[in-house]
């Protein structure tokens, strides 16, 4: 194929939106995953590369799934699923594991999220102003307390509506927290100016992504 | 002889007060005192307010107790979850109240009620609608919420091993909310899965000491698993 020819945008699938985001994580770090496309990040982390993951229930060092059969009942994350315990693990009480999140500690946090605003507002536990019994469980202790705040979510909704818009619609779930978000699309830094594209998808230009974003974007300088 | 085993579930329950608020351990199924709730439904106090991460599913346990009319109140970071079916029933025809708090705030309360802060300020939920009427303060330039200590009237708490002293350990995930929650009630009534000797627990790694501790029931083969098989 010669050089020139258009190329097609290739979205990322979103094991492909987690692998992204496993690159930008080194060595050393404390993280929690959120649930969903988050919770794929940890399959993506080399295994040579020490990434200690946190889980809200007192889990720090989770390993993966454990093959069936071998399932320990007693061993959770926060999502209820069984999963294992990483050499150097360790188990703590809830208050503990909260002050782990709210103390600053977590170098980074990674959530899906329904909307992420300009301001890096998050909004990512109610769907809507009049459902008094969502369920909020960690997420606003995440979001208020990660060292940073990484969001995972596909650019638009399965309607075309932008996820990523000047100010968030649904409920929110902390103001201003939010330092990048990675999408099918692109990669974006959330600067005092807005959105700033730090990367795309092949194929994508800054015209199309900015038709699929309701925020402004500027493009990085 | 300091002995806080107790030899039946009646002794266990005895003098819940119609009123009361219960701590309840666990996150979903696991560390969840499965027996002490049982006791519970069947020792009959009512117009409960209870605090849990989850408000239950299927229609045993902590569903059971609602189901039964017995809860006028739940507090929880996490209501709606795959089977929660009679607390959705309940809250939509208004029979139950519901305090949402974030999970973090939730066990702080715990942990400040047990550690005699009757209040704290955090920045969780500042901004949104769970902070909605509540009391904030500047802090380096960010807002704060001020929330207050959540004590409990019983605590009802899931441990693995326990001696007559009501020293305390958890297994793995299971120790989620039942150390917090031992600290925080006037009365801490345990159910453990294996008794120990005095003196057969090592002092560097008991996790909760038994002045946290009213009472013990051994209660073997414990499993945090619902009926069907599936953690919830």
């Amino acid at each position: 194929m010669p050089d020139t020819a258009p190329l097609s945008v290739m979205p990322l699938d979103r094991h492909g939106i987690a692998a992204r985001i496993a690159r930008d994580i080194p060595e050393g770090w404390y993280v929690n995953l959120g649930i969903g496309i988050p919770t794929l990040v940890a399959e993506h982390v080399p295994a040579e590369r020490e990434v200690i993951f946190h889980s809200e229930n007192g889990v720090l060092g989770v390993g993966p799934s454990p093959p069936p059969g071998v399932v320990d009942p007693w061993l959770i994350n926060a999502g209820k699923q069984p999963v294992t315990l990483r050499p150097g693990g360790s188990y703590v009480h809830h208050a503990d594991s909260f002050a782990i999140i709210r103390g600053g500690h977590l170098d980074l946090c990674v959530l899906g999220a329904f909307e992420v605003a300009e301001n890096g507002d998050i909004a990512n536990w109610a769907t809507t102003k009049n459902d008094a019994a969502a369920a909020v469980g960690g997420a606003m202790d995440l979001a208020a307390g990660a060292r940073r705040l990484w969001v995972a979510m596909e650019h638009t909704t399965k309607e075309g509506k932008p996820r990523l818009v000047a100010r968030c619609t649904y409920p929110l779930t902390a103001q201003g927290v939010v330092k990048r978000v990675y999408t099918n699309l692109a990669v974006l830094d959330v600067t005092p100016r807005g959105f700033v594209v730090v990367e795309m998808v092949r194929g994508l230009d800054f015209e199309s992504l900015q038709a699929q974003t309701d925020a402004r974007l500027h493009q990085a300088a | 002889m300091i002995d806080k085993f107790v030899a039946s579930m009646e002794e266990a329950m005895a003098g819940i007060q119609d009123g009361s608020v219960v701590l309840l351990g666990g996150f979903g199924m696991v560390g969840q005192p499965d027996a002490l709730i049982d006791g519970l439904i069947a020792q009959g106090a009512k117009d409960l307010t209870v605090v849990a991460n989850n408000a239950g599913t299927g229609h045993t346990g902590l569903a059971r107790l609602m189901e039964l009319g017995r809860v006028r109140r739940i507090i929880c970071s996490f209501p709606r979850s795959a089977g929660s079916v009679v607390f959705e029933a309940l809250y939509s025809a208004g029979r139950i109240e519901l305090e949402i708090v974030p999970q973090g705030t939730l066990a702080e309360r715990i942990r400040a009620a047990g550690a005699g802060i009757p209040a704290f300020f955090t920045p969780t939920g500042a901004g949104t609608r769970l902070a909605e009427g509540k009391e904030t303060r500047e802090f380096d330039g960010r807002t704060h919420v001020l929330e207050n200590a959540l004590p409990g009237d019983v605590a009802l708490i899931e441990a693995w091993r326990a001696d007559r002293f009501g020293n305390l350990t958890f297994r793995e995930s299971a120790r989620n909310f039942n150390p917090i929650m031992a600290m925080a009630a006037k009365l801490t009534i345990v159910q453990t899965q294996h008794a120990v000797f005095a003196g057969g627990l090592h002092p560097e790694v008991i996790v909760t000491p038994g002045i946290f501790v009213d009472r013990v029931l051994h209660v073997p083969y414990a499993m945090p698993v619902e009926k069907g098989g599936e953690n919830a």
